[in-house]
């Protein structure tokens, strides 16, 4: 069976790009391209929300 | 599901003024998420503010806010308490407001016990008005006011809430960010004046002047002096040093001040008669 992906939503408009998301994540799903973050390996997420979590700029919205 | 944190926040307010990595934000998600919980109603919820960065807080919630003078959210809040007993009074500040200019509102809105939620983000220092140290600046640390150290020792504010006699304190940091909204709500729900400490990180004005090289070593810091208090009751006094413990520290029953405020008011009417 196909895994069901979660989508990761990110306001780059929000982003000041501060690292903390890409620090945290337990599984380096988000990598900084530039200033502001990106999406790198959507397949490693396990949804485990804590880059949502302690983003500070309400700036990535993850759904499962 | 995504958290939709949206509907407690103003239109067309974001992206906020605090700084790259500020873990004000991560309080105010918290603060959003405990209110949801809850299922407060905007129209009967009040933020009440004093002057800092942790006090633009409200200026970004779609609820009754207030913004008032530096220091002085407590008065405004007992104010507003006073008349609308039926509203939840939640505070925002931070430790230079908080505990400095608006000390002695803290030491005696906790002497009262009057029905509100105090959230003070202790990030170290007055971070807007460009770093001077604060009471809670830790002894030797760096600011713009101390370029060599601070002499001062620093100030537990839950310590200081527990003694001026808040019936509620917990303490959380800015890293354990789902632990914060638990910590609000329980705050919210209880009855008497409650107080939440955040430990939270600057790294502009605190993190450049001590050594942080960023964000991430900030935040990791916090993760490693926060213990539970659970866990820190298995834990020898010598393990404990420099550790700070978080959970809910303090929780008593009380009468509240609105209630004793009100038999005086129907003695005052009965003594008339």
């Amino acid at each position: 069976m196909e895994k069901k992906l979660p989508t990761i939503e990110i306001i780059e408009k929000y982003c000041k790009g501060c690292h903390i998301c890409v620090e945290f994540c337990p599984k380096q799903v988000l990598e900084m391209r530039g200033f502001v973050v990106a999406v790198k390996d959507l397949e490693a997420c396990i949804k485990c929300m804590q880059c949502e979590l302690r983003c500070p700029d309400f700036a990535i919205k993850v759904t499962a | 599901m995504s958290f939709d944190y949206d509907k407690w926040i103003r239109p067309g307010k974001l992206p906020h003024i605090w700084c790259p990595g500020c873990g004000h934000g991560i309080v105010m998600k918290g603060l959003i998420r405990a209110l949801d919980t809850l299922q407060l109603k905007k129209e009967n919820t009040a933020i009440v503010s004093g002057i800092g960065c942790a006090s633009r807080l409200p200026g970004y919630m779609d609820c009754c806010t207030l913004h008032t003078a530096h220091g002085r959210a407590a008065a405004f809040a007992t104010g507003v308490k006073m008349a609308r007993p039926d509203m939840n009074v939640i505070l925002c500040g931070g430790d230079g407001d908080g505990t400095a200019i608006g000390g002695n509102h803290f030491i005696h809105a906790c002497r009262r016990n009057i029905d509100m939620t105090y959230i003070i983000m202790n990030n170290k220092i007055y971070g807007m008005t460009g770093g001077q140290f604060s009471p809670c600046t830790p002894t030797g640390d760096k600011a713009s006011t101390t370029p060599y150290g601070n002499p001062d020792p620093g100030f537990d504010i839950a310590k200081l809430a527990i003694g001026a006699g808040a019936s509620f304190v917990a303490r959380g940091t800015a890293f354990h960010a789902n632990q914060i909204d638990k910590l609000i709500a329980e705050a919210i729900q209880h009855k008497g004046f409650s107080v939440v400490e955040i430990l939270d990180d600057c790294p502009t004005t605190y993190g450049r002047r001590n050594k942080y090289k960023s964000v991430i070593e900030m935040m990791n810091k916090l993760k490693e002096i926060a213990v539970p208090v659970k866990a820190a009751e298995k834990m020898d006094p010598e393990q404990l040093k420099g550790k700070v413990l978080t959970g809910v520290l303090y929780k008593e029953d009380k009468p509240e001040y609105c209630e004793q405020y009100q038999k005086v008011i129907e003695r005052a009417q009965g003594a008339a008669k």
